[in-house]
């Protein structure tokens, strides 16, 4: 049978009419409940990077947030290294923050963000802890995750990774639990302020013997050096290190 | 419900007989991304049901008005909207998921099975027939998935459905996990098995060489 041109554009045009239709309405109809999830799988990562949940607990949506009406969402500006009061906090949009080129580093951190948002956590009315978004270059990806550091902004109280593609059973083990535990209690900086956390290769022993090293994840040398670099740029002076001392001196904690 | 033989046949065909992995050697990417756990093979087989069956009953109702020129381009969008429209769905419902699969869910559009049900089948026959096509071929692909998810997850990290069956050593058990089960080539290895099975049971399968 030989169609018209006309007929062609047609039915082009109503087939085109169709789906555009269908996909807008689940789109709107389904964003909310996407929404939704997006912040919970946020709210459920922070609390594991701060122990609050333990790994592969299952936590239902009120439990998580219950646990969070504890914590309290900021939002640094990395520029003046202060945090945004909470009307300029409101109107925050990751996605939309300015980013500026990143200092040298060995993270493979290009671009940063000059704002990101950052997690306290409240016991009794004071800041117990904090919790600082990382990002960095592993071996074959970008890899994002929290850290957890004590009131005192030494003591690590926790390290967990959200998003992550290194090789399962080897670099990806940094999701392994029995390794996120080893970062409890160690110490980020040394008696001078500077970074001294680092993944040593082979066990480090417990952190009353070795508090800046951990033990390196065996057969992932590049992602566990990742790691160190990631922690070293965003602890440092180009990082939260400015933020931290501030932190400090406040006596919020 | 008693289903007459060309229907039964266009059910149970794509299973072992004519099986879209294992005969036609078609959609193995992401058979080979998405089978690392059971999990997500088996909610990766049921969107590749969903849209299967769904795009070629919609391409079969329209088959006798899709102009010969377009078809190709008509049909795509028809399976690109039902992608999405499942992408949608699972970012909705089962969140943790749909982030493990990732990007896998969006390429089911390049997944051969189901363009080539669109155009082999379904612009052939009538919506019911096209209906169990799709069904029947996704299935074979869900055999396939699954049996490779299986053996992928019970090696690889001693576990069935996130459950621990083989308790590993870094758990404190006594099962080394073969990692080379979580690694891409494995997949390939145990679809090659799986393919080697098959022709030994059913030898007209068998190319002649």
């Amino acid at each position: 049978m030989q169609y018209s041109m006309k007929y062609i554009f047609g039915f082009a045009a109503a087939v085109c009419f169709v789906c555009s239709i269908l996909i807008s309405t689940a789109n709107v109809g389904l964003r909310e409940r996407q929404e939704a999830n997006k912040l919970l799988d946020k709210q459920k990562s922070v609390l594991q990077a701060a122990w609050l949940i333990e790994p592969g607990e299952r936590v239902s949506r009120e439990g998580i947030e219950q646990i969070f009406e504890n914590v309290r969402a900021r939002v640094l500006d990395l520029t003046t290294n202060t945090l945004l009061d909470d009307d300029a906090a409101a109107a925050f949009d990751p996605e939309r923050a300015p980013e500026a080129a990143a200092p040298q580093n060995k993270a493979g951190i290009r671009f940063m963000p000059e704002q990101v948002e950052i997690y306290e956590v409240i016991e009794d009315g004071q800041v117990a802890m904090l919790v600082l978004p990382i990002v960095g270059q592993g071996l074959w990806s970008t890899m994002h995750g929290f850290i957890a550091l004590d009131a005192d902004t030494r003591t690590i109280r926790g390290l967990t990774y959200y998003d992550q593609a290194e090789t399962p059973g080897l670099g990806g083990e940094v999701d392994n639990p029995r390794w996120k535990r080893l970062w409890q209690g160690r110490l980020a900086y040394d008696d001078d302020w500077n970074v001294a956390i680092e993944i040593v290769k082979g066990a480090a022993g417990p952190p009353e013997e070795a508090p800046h090293q951990v033990d390196g994840l065996s057969g992932a040398t590049l992602t566990s050096r990742g790691v160190s670099e990631m922690l070293q740029f965003w602890l440092g002076e180009n990082g939260y290190a400015p933020f931290l001392k501030s932190f400090r001196e406040s006596g919020r904690a | 419900m008693k289903l007459t033989r060309q229907e039964k046949e266009a059910l149970r065909d794509p299973l072992f007989d004519n099986n879209p992995i294992a005969l036609q050697v078609l959609g193995i990417c992401s058979a080979l991304a998405v089978t690392t756990n059971m999990a997500t093979a088996l909610v990766m087989s049921m969107a590749v049901v969903f849209v299967t069956a769904g795009s070629s009953t919609v391409v079969s109702f329209l088959r006798n008005n899709i102009p010969p020129n377009i078809r190709i381009i008509v049909q795509l969008s028809i399976i690109a909207s039902f992608v999405i429209l499942t992408d949608q769905i699972l970012k909705a419902y089962l969140f943790d998921i749909s982030k493990q699969l990732s990007v896998f869910v969006g390429l089911i559009i390049t997944n051969c099975i189901v363009m080539g049900r669109a155009e082999a089948y379904a612009m052939q026959n009538g919506p019911w027939l096209s209906f169990l096509d799709g069904v029947g071929n996704a299935l074979g692909y869900t055999i396939v998935l699954v049996a490779v998810g299986f053996f992928r997850e019970l090696f690889g990290a001693g576990s069935l459905f996130g459950f621990t069956i083989l308790r590993p050593v870094t758990e404190g058990g006594w099962y080394e996990p073969n990692g080379l089960m979580l690694l891409a080539p494995s997949a390939f290895f145990l679809i090659g098995v799986f393919i080697w099975i098959l022709r030994v049971w059913k030898p007209e399968q068998v190319e002649e060489s």
